[in-house]
């Protein structure tokens, strides 16, 4: 070893090349966005021509257009309502549920987890061709009806009743049960104790739910139709003209507006979310 | 939901003595189960029975007429039809090309930002970034930015004297333009998974094994990648199977042209079934997939168990 590369050096050389690695690594993540958000800026005619992050003339007239192309205002508020009641749904139902298979004695209890576990693994696919005759027969076709059923009860709900499951069989009895001694009910023993003890989890189920709701795709595509019931997924790839190409400037406006909100509470957020995910998947 | 559950303090108990303690907390447990159990079976259970019933019949949604066909459907895909073979084959080039090159990036992004370093943070936070945005929207940017001549990639590329093929035109490059920015959405989740996977390794391991003058390869080779054999395997099972369910990114990306060249399977269904109304057909595809995903799940499963 030389005078000059002394373990110290070496190691910030070293540091030095990771970072830049990185920082080379992180461009196809980060500049699709940066791309997404000042394309949306760009008149239809500049969209195409040659590639600068800075649009030449800042149109913003792009993003009230986006309003009159088709009931863009609507069909977010749509997304929004969705994501909240499927979000409120789920932690009711799924932590009802953890909380019976984590803490409670019933025959039959092995066999519905079984259950559930299968239906966990299975992609939504498989069973969406019935469930779409289900929901005509039922008359909720061209509703909101099955964007909340079909999340809050599928694979995304199972997930997160086993999440709660989880989380409630790591918690300690001795609470419940001095609970159970002042006379609460089950029911009371669940709101009162286990549920305020349940924070982390009930926030990991919360942040997956929403997004899952918010970027749903498939169940808008397939069970609604009339343009004002359309969720965001849905409305962006709407934004074309009659022939259906896209109108490229009026879409990424479009798509930075259901973006942009998500990402900046994201990056508010960034520990909280990443970790919900990570609670998530190691269960798995 | 609340009033119908029995409230347990003594004076109900005493209108029922009947009910034994056991019998009581069998009785709550269901209720407290009810709404999931319901929702099961009939947004799941009963679909996925009625959809083994669809699979035996030729039923098309604009005659509306079932008529009992035996296994027809499911030789009309696994012998007649050479689409089905075209889209199983795109299905697994897919899988193939997705879960190791996921599995590797995620991996070498979480060795690089287990540690703790300025900025790690920041990293980890933008690598992460693609898995909370909308499929969608995702897919709309990259179909954006890969357009032919006038696309965002092939003007960079003619700067350094590349003629980039259209992209999103040609089935073999489609396909891949589709499975590399599939990854760069999803990569963020797996590692997160390596990341806290390798937090749990406790550092004495490392620290020992450098006394004893292991290289950083060896201690990787050796200690750590053994102990992350049980996430590898949770991994491996969760990205195959969200392989084979792709459909919103390649619905938006390609519409699984050209050419039917990234036509996968879960698309092949949504095909059938809602465009062109087979529903029989679609139904015995449906089936399909139920049994690949589930021998996918046994086989990892079993693997699983044998290395622990």
């Amino acid at each position: 070893m030389t005078a000059f590369l002394t373990r110290r050096r070496i190691r910030i050389i070293n540091q030095v090349c990771w970072t830049v690695a990185l920082c080379v690594a992180a461009i196809p993540f980060v500049f699709p966005f940066l791309w997404m958000v000042s394309s949306g800026f760009k008149s239809a005619a500049e969209i195409f021509g040659s590639p600068s992050l800075v649009p030449r003339e800042w149109q913003w007239r792009n993003f009230i257009d986006v309003f009159n192309h088709q009931p863009f205002a609507r069909q977010y508020f749509n997304s929004l309502y969705i994501a909240v009641i499927v979000t409120a749904l789920t932690l009711l139902v799924s932590s009802l549920a953890g909380y019976a298979l984590a803490r409670m004695r019933f025959a039959g209890a092995a066999l519905i987890a079984l259950l559930l576990v299968t239906a966990l693994m299975i992609p939504e696919e498989v069973t969406i061709i019935p469930n779409f005759f289900l929901m005509r027969w039922a008359g909720l076709v061209d509703t909101h009806w099955p964007l909340i059923l079909l999340p809050t009860f599928g694979p995304q709900g199972i997930m997160a009743t086993f999440l709660m499951r989880q989380y409630f069989l790591a918690l300690p009895r001795e609470l419940e049960d001095a609970g159970k001694m002042d006379g609460l009910s089950r029911l009371g023993v669940w709101w009162r104790i286990a549920l305020p003890m349940s924070r982390p989890a009930l926030a990991a189920v919360a942040i997956i739910t929403f997004l899952n709701s918010w970027n749903l795709f498939l169940e808008p595509l397939i069970f609604v139709s009339s343009l004002d019931k359309f969720t965001l997924p849905l409305a962006l790839s709407n934004f074309t003209d009659p022939y259906g190409t896209p109108l490229w400037h009026l879409q990424l406006a479009a798509t930075s507006l259901a973006v942009v909100p998500i990402l900046v509470v994201y990056i508010i957020a960034q520990r909280q979310i990443i970790e919900s995910f990570a609670l998530s998947g190691v269960k798995g | 939901m609340a009033d119908t559950l029995p409230m347990r303090d003594t004076a109900r108990r005493e209108d029922a003595p009947w009910l034994t303690l056991k019998m009581r907390e069998a009785m709550e447990a269901w209720l407290f189960i009810s709404p999931t159990l319901a929702g099961f079976l009939i947004f799941f259970g009963g679909p996925l029975i009625a959809v083994v019933w669809y699979s035996l019949t030729e039923w098309n949604l604009l005659t509306q007429q079932a008529t009992f066909v035996g296994l027809d459907n499911y030789n009309d895909a696994l012998f007649r039809n050479p689409d089905f073979w075209h889209v199983v084959r795109n299905s697994v080039i897919f899988a193939v090309g997705l879960v190791p090159l996921n599995m590797a990036l995620a991996l070498v992004l979480a060795l690089a930002l287990s540690g703790r370093f300025a900025g790690v943070v920041v990293f980890r936070t933008v690598f992460f970034a693609p898995v909370v945005t909308s499929a969608v929207a995702w897919a709309i940017v990259w179909k954006f930015l890969l357009q032919g001549e006038a696309g965002f990639i092939n003007q960079i590329l003619a700067l350094v004297g590349i003629d980039g093929p259209n992209w999103l035109r040609e089935p073999n490059w489609a396909m891949a333009a589709v499975i590399v920015t599939r990854v760069i959405k999803m990569v963020g989740l797996n590692m997160i998974l390596y990341i806290a996977a390798l937090q749990a390794i406790p550092r004495d391991y490392g620290a020992a094994a450098r006394l004893e003058g292991a290289s950083g390869w060896q201690i990787f080779r050796w200690i750590v990648w053994p102990l992350l054999g049980p996430t590898t395997l949770v991994i491996m099972v969760i990205t195959t199977i969200g392989s084979f369910k792709v459909f919103d990114h390649i619905y938006q990306m390609t519409g699984g042209g050209p050419e039917n060249g990234t036509l996968v399977l879960a698309f092949y269904i949504y095909q059938q079934g809602f465009q062109f109304f087979d529903v029989g057909y679609a139904s015995a595809l449906a089936m399909i997939m139920f049994v690949i995903v589930m021998v996918l799940t046994i086989f990892q499963l079993a693997l699983r168990r044998r290395d622990t």
